[in-house]
């Protein structure tokens, strides 16, 4: 018989495969965690009770992101800056704890501050080939480098601190293939959220999720961070796509890669990180990029995501019980009737930025649309936060942050901001925002606030027009 | 970790599908740097008619009357019956931990989400997947009778019925192990150091570049 070819996924795992159990768990040597502020102090914590120490210091790479302040004056004061005492706390606790354990640390302060998953690919932190965890969901992220990542809890952090290894078992394989090309207008983001429309939020539940075919093939690096971004709300703890030329591209030249001679030995080894021609996996499913349309959520779970020229639901047409519950449920929170029209939802704020788009591609793409317009009266704020410092610093020197401050947005300091709302940025009440983040729960940008999902394009459009607008109207 | 061999509890019916971990426990109270305190902001939006925030004092808020875990039969509940995607979304642990601090020891859903299902084991909390129509019978019976109770015993992976029906459930064998004995699962590895330590010299000597130090 012959053996049949491996997965990208497959070879990850085999290569980082330290032991194999009877009972069909694996350890796993990890590459790479990356650590912030919220969900890290249990796990320093759990090493000083039981006197425990890092096993590879080197492995650790921590910034705060979740609590800091995004305005330029309150990030001048540095730490005091920090308004809400339990924000500081966590803040202040993560530099105590990289300094006791001797991790390194992007503290406030440092230009290569961001969002933890924007630093670890900008700095090369992150490589292909690397197994890459972070107490974070959103970790998929650094799958886009063909890497095998994905977010882990607490007890896990603590876990991959003193071991360097996870305990795993071994997913299932899927390929999501998006064919063809996209139309002008519609981005890496319009993708994902139209493949968590169809799969639904527990599509990928047990899956490594790759991402394949033309459109992800001819797809910028950062536009596939976006997708493996995502995955996690496919319910794919991870996604990735393969090492191509894009990959080396990106990677090549960063802070923490490799250079000299190691880089053409890297190189050698990473290209040889995709699935083979005859791999199988144990799903498949596949898209027509021409067919992808922008896109906007409506509910309160990212699986509710319509085309731009779509109407919201009628729980009275859903014959699934279940379903329709959860869809009274949605328009309820969402402050939406039965069968309204996307683009007549009127908006209140409008956030750009995250780490599903918070990086360069994501800014300038956004300038481009608002570039000689204005804010729209009704709209009571629009920001733009910058994913890291280094993001904050190529922006300006592009003059992007003029052109947005000209539009009538502010032009932020980098980190989390209104993605999770956990420091000053959220919604009020009953306000609508058009976000570039990636979950609308209900409260997650704010007590009662009402997140859509959309692309950096598509909230500039929305910030322009106080309502949601197919972009490509104004790209014309 | 405690020990956990045999929960017998009263059963709370959470009747929704993909409850999410920012409903578990709103971001708030994410700003803890301690793993415990948790239980009374449970499902705090679900829960209480205002804002919840990290240090307010949760006896005096107005409740929402319509949430089951406000409902008098549904008080000192071990037992949390729920839907699909049972614990989607972020990875944080605070959610499993938000569970342990109110009393639920053990889950039953059709489904879970996977980081979440994880975060349970390390804490001392069962979750056990059903097939869907064990748990919409479940959710019919619990409605029918107020107190209704279930014994989840573990070391035999079984689930026994006030009417003397058995439901058997699947565990995965390394968890359960780690459950019934209260095992902390970092000592475990670390009794493997030295193979860790042979994975990865050849590792370093293959892949250098990984090894980079970061500064
Ligand atoms: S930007 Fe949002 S999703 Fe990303 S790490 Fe921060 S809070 Fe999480």
């Amino acid at each position: 018989m012959v053996m049949a070819g491996k997965t990208l996924y497959d070879k990850l795992w085999e290569s980082h495969l330290v032991k194999e159990r009877d009972d069909g768990t694996a350890l796993i040597y990890i590459d790479r965690q990356l650590l912030h502020e919220v969900t890290s102090p249990q796990a320093f914590e759990g090493l000083r009770l039981t006197g425990r120490k890092p096993w590879r210091i080197n492995a650790n790479l921590a910034t705060p992101d979740h609590n800091v302040p995004t305005t330029k004056k309150e990030r001048e004061m540095g730490i005091e800056g920090i308004v809400d005492p339990v924000s500081k706390i966590q803040v202040v606790t993560l530099d105590e704890n990289c300094k006791e354990f001797g991790l390194a640390e992007f503290a406030m302060g440092d230009q290569r501050q961001g969002v933890v998953h924007v630093v670890g690919p900008e700095q090369g932190a992150t490589l292909p080939g690397m197994t890459v965890v972070c107490g974070d969901s959103h970790t998929s992220t650094h799958g886009a480098l063909g890497a095998l990542a994905h977010g882990i809890g607490t007890s896990e952090v603590e876990h991959v601190l003193v071991t360097q290894c996870l305990i795993q078992r071994k997913m299932k394989n899927m390929l999501i293939r998006v064919n063809g090309r996209l139309q002008k207008g519609v981005t890496a983001k319009d993708v994902v959220l139209a493949i968590i429309g169809r799969i639904g939020t527990a599509g990928g539940t047990g899956y490594a999720v790759e991402f394949g075919g033309q459109v992800i093939e001819e797809m910028s690096l950062e536009g596939r961070m976006t997708v493996c971004n995502m995955a996690i709300e496919a319910g794919a703890r991870a996604g990735m796509v393969a090492v191509d030329q894009t990959t080396i591209d990106y990677v090549k030249g960063r802070a923490f890669a490799p250079s000299g001679d190691h880089w053409e030995k890297a190189v050698a080894v990473w290209q040889t990180l995709h699935s083979d021609d005859d791999a199988v996996f144990d799903k498949v499913i596949e898209f027509q990029g021409e067919e992808i349309q922008p896109q906007v959520s409506w509910g309160t779970s990212p699986e509710m995501v319509l085309a731009i020229d779509d109407c919201v639901p009628d729980p009275a047409k859903e014959v699934d019980a279940t379903r329709r519950g959860s869809i009274e449920r949605a328009l309820e929170y969402m402050g939406l009737t039965a069968g309204q029209r996307i683009q007549d939802i009127q908006l209140d704020q409008v956030f750009i930025g995250s780490c599903t788009n918070g990086r360069i591609e994501d800014l300038r793409a956004a300038a481009d649309v608002v570039k000689g317009r204005k804010v729209a009266d009704t709209i009571k704020q629009a920001i733009v936060v910058p994913g890291s410092g280094l993001v904050k610093e190529q922006a300006e020197a592009e003059g992007l942050d003029k052109i947005f401050v000209e539009a009538g947005l502010q032009w932020r300091e980098p980190g989390c901001s209104m993605c999770l709302a956990m420091n000053a940025d959220k919604l009020g009440q009953g306000e609508h925002s058009a976000s570039t983040s990636n979950r609308n729960f209900e409260g997650r940008q704010g007590f009662g606030g009402r997140t859509h999902l959309v692309s950096p394009v598509m909230a500039a459009a929305a910030a322009v027009s106080g309502r949601f607008v197919d972009v490509r109207e104004l790209l014309a | 970790m405690k020990k956990f061999t045999e929960v017998l509890g009263k059963v709370a019916p959470m009747d929704r599908v993909n409850v999410d971990t920012d409903m578990i426990i709103p971001k708030q109270f994410l700003k803890s740097i301690k793993r415990s305190g948790f239980g009374p902001n449970l499902f705090d939006e679900l829960r209480y008619l205002d804002m919840g925030e990290p240090d307010k004092d949760c006896s005096g808020r107005p409740l929402n009357e319509e949430f089951m875990l406000n409902k008098p039969r549904y008080q000192g509940s071990s037992i949390l019956l729920a839907k699909q995607n049972f614990g989607c979304g972020s990875s944080r642990e605070h959610a499993p931990w938000a569970l342990e601090d109110y009393g639920f020891q053990v889950l039953l859903a059709p489904s879970f989400a996977d980081i979440f299902f994880n975060n349970c084991f390390k804490n001392g909390i069962l979750p056990i997947v059903l097939e869907e129509n064990i748990i919409d019978e479940l959710f019919a019976e619990v409605e029918a009778e107020e107190g209704y109770q279930l014994t989840v015993d573990l070391q035999n992976q079984e689930i026994r019925k006030p009417d003397g029906g058995v439901i058997p459930f699947d565990v995965d064998a390394f968890r359960k192990h780690c459950l019934l004995n209260g095992l902390d699962d970092i000592g475990l590895t670390l009794q493997e150091a030295e193979t860790i330590k042979a994975f990865e010299a050849q590792w370093q000597q293959k892949s250098p570049w990984l090894f980079n130090t970061i500064q």
